[in-house]
């Protein structure tokens, strides 16, 4: 008997039962074709789109993230140039081949200068575009795909995430409902699912040492989140 | 992984006794269990999420043979594979046979309690595969040929001084002059080596906290995003997980998520959790190309539908271990196998026998803390008490234990002979220990009072004089 | 309406003592103290024969022990509108554990359900049941409370002692930080894990110490054994007491493993 036969045997076995009937499956087809939300904390609850802002901001900073709020897309070279020149960090991103940042009018900042594609292991500063923002954690969505290498989002030390405002979302299932809406299907199996999809919740960090908290531990040691308020752009 | 489990009381006494492992354990109070307390404080939904956490689990496990099969179902779908494992040499002899085919020479591990229980590093060890451990904690403790003492902060008994001496060893090109005394140099200095040894591995092995029945996808979730590198760079990805780490859906997991991180680090999310589903798709700029799922039973489908079915709702956030006094005296390792604390007592003798493990369901006071904090309300202390019950049966419990349990429930169930002999005993020892209040020495006692006073009895027993005191009433009447 | 203790009624309700067998053998004056804490809160008590409740079998996993002594103590207590124990412990066994202990016998199984519903730890009696509310006793220092777990985590005694220790004359009370930790006596694991046991009381000692109370107290005599015991190895001069005897005003006996009265 095949190792696959023999679990699933003795899973039945120990439940007292033989396969699931047709009528016993249903209400779990059901359950997984319509998938429901468990209890949401109200958190996040009656936020308007200014409300999931605040609260983003103030979730991400508190787990160490950086946020900076821009009005529009043309503000976000100027604002993530500041913020390298700040961080004393060089003004070169390696950034992801995505429509939103195309659309960025990054020759406002011409010393700023752009790679698209996947990082090398050696560069320093990665820019994506978050698929959604979870306001309730202070949580970016990442999803991997031709527009957007995942390992853009561990490989440089510093990433830059940039964030319409339009794209925030109260709580995680809220995030999901949008993967589910983007796939067309609601079903997120097989191919309508991305390979990887990455919840980022601040910059990387150990606590294996002592218990004291280390930024960087793998991952990048900065994470800088510039949201756009402008409605507009989604 | 060997046990030392027998040893328990021996590597108990050693551990009381190792004052660097009792200043790390110290930490643990604000470190962990404080920081849960405050996360939780703040989510008023907590425990709603708590009940409907558990109802998920329940629910899943109720029907996990189908659960199961739709993950398998779905994962091939997404052009992943799943290779069922009945023991953990099975599990072994897959992983190996994978990395044989992708020639892999080393192979990065993200954390995975799994491996360490069916043993992978020393078998990929011996078979020519180099494996790297990646989360800085378990890398600190591979270095140290040492095995987890916590399952999520696994170097949690070891000092920055002892990881210092620890990499000065291993890194043998490291300039002697380079201080190394500050966790933040030490975290730069593995941060550095293993970049490189994330680049250059053939194979990612991961865990996983999670998978998903409904998209075929594993979860995992980390704060230092090792176990990302771990599965996007190398050819292959591998995700190590026993069967009961399946959840319906996507929405269930967001559930599940909002009180794992709570519990386990005072978190309210941990920094990355991460959905792999199946291997790079054509169009992808990066990520694995072959994706497999190594799924282990060892002994788990047995436990369903045992007393001991609630202990697979666990999720290893760790609040068990980190509020039990117990761990907190004497840490992970004197529990002498993977899983250490209040899960580990329920779960080791299920995996390795409670011959072997029967001293870790012992050890504990009840004191019903860990079942308080337990993100699934998994009933702990009950759990072990069902395990001293196998062994009574099987009659493992030491031989004078028992005797004496026999005699004092023989008396106990013959009250003119109890109340002769309690009686008796309470004048006795009243008498003798008059001057003092308590006994100093005690025959029969010695392992109390080689540390503390055993307080005398007052005289005569409450019966006695409650007897009495219903006399004197009766003839004043 | 006779004044024959037999007689029950919603205003004097009959309550079965469970004195437990440590109170019974080694601290009578704890029972003592419960029985006049009861009469003051208009009960009529009554002690029933009795040896112990079976909690060292059933937690060695000695289950055919174990039951065949629940089964006992269910009769002899069954006669009662209540059935009350001055410790968490034991009041936890009757309570949480008899229902599941017999949980495989119709008849007994039920029986033992309908005792857990009329079974409670002393003080949470008192002050949940009864609703006691003024106490009379007076007691000059300052004490610190340490919860024994059972009763803490079993029974939800928390709240209740708290309340009633601020309602002494005299008494302060300063919380004991960690006063929910264990304090390392756990019935048969003092005994079959000694080494372990010892750090946790120390702990528990040091916390003690610390809060500069001169006086501990807890609700089960086991732990008060156990804390008492330690404090007294280390030359702590700090007066150790179940609950039950501050709040009767009975402070002529001797602390627990103490020598002789303080005047």
């Amino acid at each position: 008997m095949s190792a696959r036969d023999d679990i699933l045997g003795t899973v039945r076995r120990s439940l007292k039962r033989g396969g699931l009937t047709a009528e016993q499956e249903a209400p779990l087809l059901a359950r997984l074709a319509r998938p429901q939300a468990g209890p949401i904390p109200a958190r996040s609850a009656g936020r308007d789109r200014r409300g999931l802002v605040e609260l983003f901001d103030s979730q991400a900073c508190e787990v160490h993230a950086t946020v900076a709020r821009v009005a529009s897309l043309a503000d976000v070279p100027a604002a993530i140039g500041d913020y390298l020149a700040r961080q004393n960090l060089p003004a070169e991103m390696t950034a992801a081949p995505d429509k939103l940042l195309d659309g960025i009018p990054w020759d406002r900042r011409p010393l700023l200068r752009l790679k698209r594609g996947k990082p090398d292991p050696a560069d320093a500063v990665g820019l994506s575009a978050a698929f959604a923002g979870i306001a309730e954690t202070g949580t970016l969505m990442l999803i991997s795909g031709a527009h957007s290498p995942s390992t853009l989002n561990f490989l440089p030390d510093t990433h830059v995430v940039v964030l319409p405002a339009a794209r925030l979302v109260g709580p995680l299932e809220e995030a999901w409902k949008r993967l589910r809406a983007a796939t067309g299907a609601m079903k997120l199996a097989g191919a309508a699912m991305p390979r990887t999809v990455n919840f980022i919740t601040g910059p990387s960090r150990s606590a294996d040492i002592e218990l004291t908290l280390q930024l960087g531990a793998h991952g990048p040691r900065r994470l800088h989140i510039v949201v756009v308020e402008d409605d507009a752009v989604a | 992984m060997l046990t030392t489990s027998p040893a328990f009381k021996d590597n108990a006494h050693r551990a009381l006794g190792d004052p660097v492992l009792q200043r790390a354990l110290a930490l643990l109070k604000t470190g962990f269990h404080e920081r849960r307390q405050r996360a939780v404080d703040r989510l008023p939904e907590f425990d709603a999420l708590r009940d409907a956490a558990k109802a998920i689990k329940d629910h899943t496990l109720a029907h996990l043979d189908w659960y199961l099969e739709r993950f398998e179902v779905n994962c091939r779908a997404a052009g992943g594979q799943v290779h069922w494992c009945r023991t953990p040499e099975e599990a072994r002899q897959t992983v190996l046979a994978l990395c044989r085919r992708f020639n892999a020479r080393t192979a990065t591990k993200g954390k995975t309690m799994i491996a360490e229980e069916i043993g992978l590093n020393e078998f990929l060890e011996e078979n020519g595969v180099e494996p790297v451990e990646t989360d800085l904690g378990e890398y600190i403790i591979q270095l140290r040929h040492e095995a987890p003492s916590h399952i999520i902060a696994p170097a949690i008994h070891l000092t920055r001084t002892e990881v210092a001496e620890t990499f000065r060893a291993a890194h043998t090109d490291l300039d002697p002059a380079r201080p190394l005394d500050e966790p933040r140099a030490l975290v730069a200095e593995a941060r550095a080596r293993l970049r490189q040894r994330f680049l250059d591995a053939d194979v990612g092995i991961t865990g996983a906290n999670f998978l998903i029945a409904e998209t075929g996808s594993s979860v995992i979730v980390t704060n230092e995003g090792n176990g990302d590198l771990t599965q996007l760079l190398p050819k292959a990805h591998i995700v190590l997980a026993s069967l009961e780490k399946v959840v319906p859906t996507a929405e269930d997991l967001a559930v599940i998520l909002r009180v794992l991180a709570r519990s386990a680090t005072g978190q309210d999310m941990s920094v990355y959790t991460t959905v792999s589903t199946g291997p790079k798709r054509p169009s992808d700029l990066d990520g694995p190309g072959e994706y497999h799922v190594v799924l282990l039973d060892n002994g788990r489908s047995e436990l369903l539908g045992s007393e001991f079915q609630e202990i697979l709702r666990c999720i290893r956030c760790g609040a068990c271990m980190n509020n039990c006094p117990v761990y907190g005296a004497i840490g992970g390792h004197a529990y002498g196998w993977v899983y250490p604390g209040p899960m580990g007592a329920v779960l080791t003798p299920a995996l390795i026998g409670i011959e072997h493990a029967g001293h870790l369901p012992n050890a504990s006071t009840f004191c019903g803390k860990c079942e308080s904090v337990c993100t699934m309300h998994i009933p702990l202390p009950k759990l072990m008490r069902h395990w001293r019950e196998r062994e009574y049966e099987r009659k493992l419990s030491p031989r004078t234990m028992r005797a004496g349990l026999k005699l004092w429930a023989f008396l106990a169930k013959r009250p003119a002979l109890y109340h002769a002999l309690t009686g008796f005993a309470a004048k006795l020892l009243a008498a003798l220990g008059r001057r003092h209040g308590s006994f100093y020495n005690l025959p029969l006692a010695g392992g109390w009072t080689a540390t503390r006073e055993m307080p005398a009895p007052q005289g005569k027993t409450f019966r006695e004089q409650w007897r009495e005191r219903q006399h004197n009433a009766g003839t004043a009447r | 309406m006779t004044d024959s203790a037999a007689t029950s009624s919603k205003d004097r309700p009959r309550v079965g003592l469970f004195v437990t067998c440590l109170v019974d053998l080694f601290r009578p004056s704890i029972g003592f103290a419960a029985v006049k804490l009861l009469e003051q809160a208009g009960c009529t008590v009554e002690v029933p024969e009795q040896t112990c409740c079976g909690q060292p079998a059933y937690n060695s996993g000695d289950r055919v022990d174990a039951k065949a002594l629940a089964r006992r103590t269910i009769a002899a207590f069954e006669p009662y509108d209540y059935v009350v124990a001055p410790s968490g412990s034991c009041g936890g066994m009757l309570k949480e554990h008899y229902p599941q202990l017999l949980a495989d016998e119709p008849e007994w199984g039920l029986r033992a359900k309908e005792l857990a519903t009329r079974t409670y730890e002393l003080i949470a009696f008192l002050y949940d049941v009864r609703g006691m509310r003024s106490v009379a006793a007076r007691c000059t220092g300052t004490a610190t409370y340490h919860d024994a777990c059972s009763g803490l985590r079993e029974l939800n005694v928390r709240d209740q002692p708290r309340a009633l220790l601020a309602l002494v004359a005299g008494l302060r009370l300063v919380e004991l930080p960690g006063a929910e930790t264990c304090c390392g006596f756990g019935g048969t694991f003092c005994v079959k894990y000694p080494e372990i046991s010892d750090r946790m009381v120390a702990a528990k000692a040091e916390d003690v110490v610390k809060t500069g109370a001169d006086l501990l107290l807890a609700g089960d005599l086991g732990c008060l054994m156990n804390m008492a015991g330690k404090l007294k190895r280390d030359g702590h001069q700090v007066a150790v007491r179940h609950i039950a005897e501050v709040l009767a005003g009975d402070l002529d006996t001797p602390p627990i493993a103490a020598a002789k009265a303080k005047g």
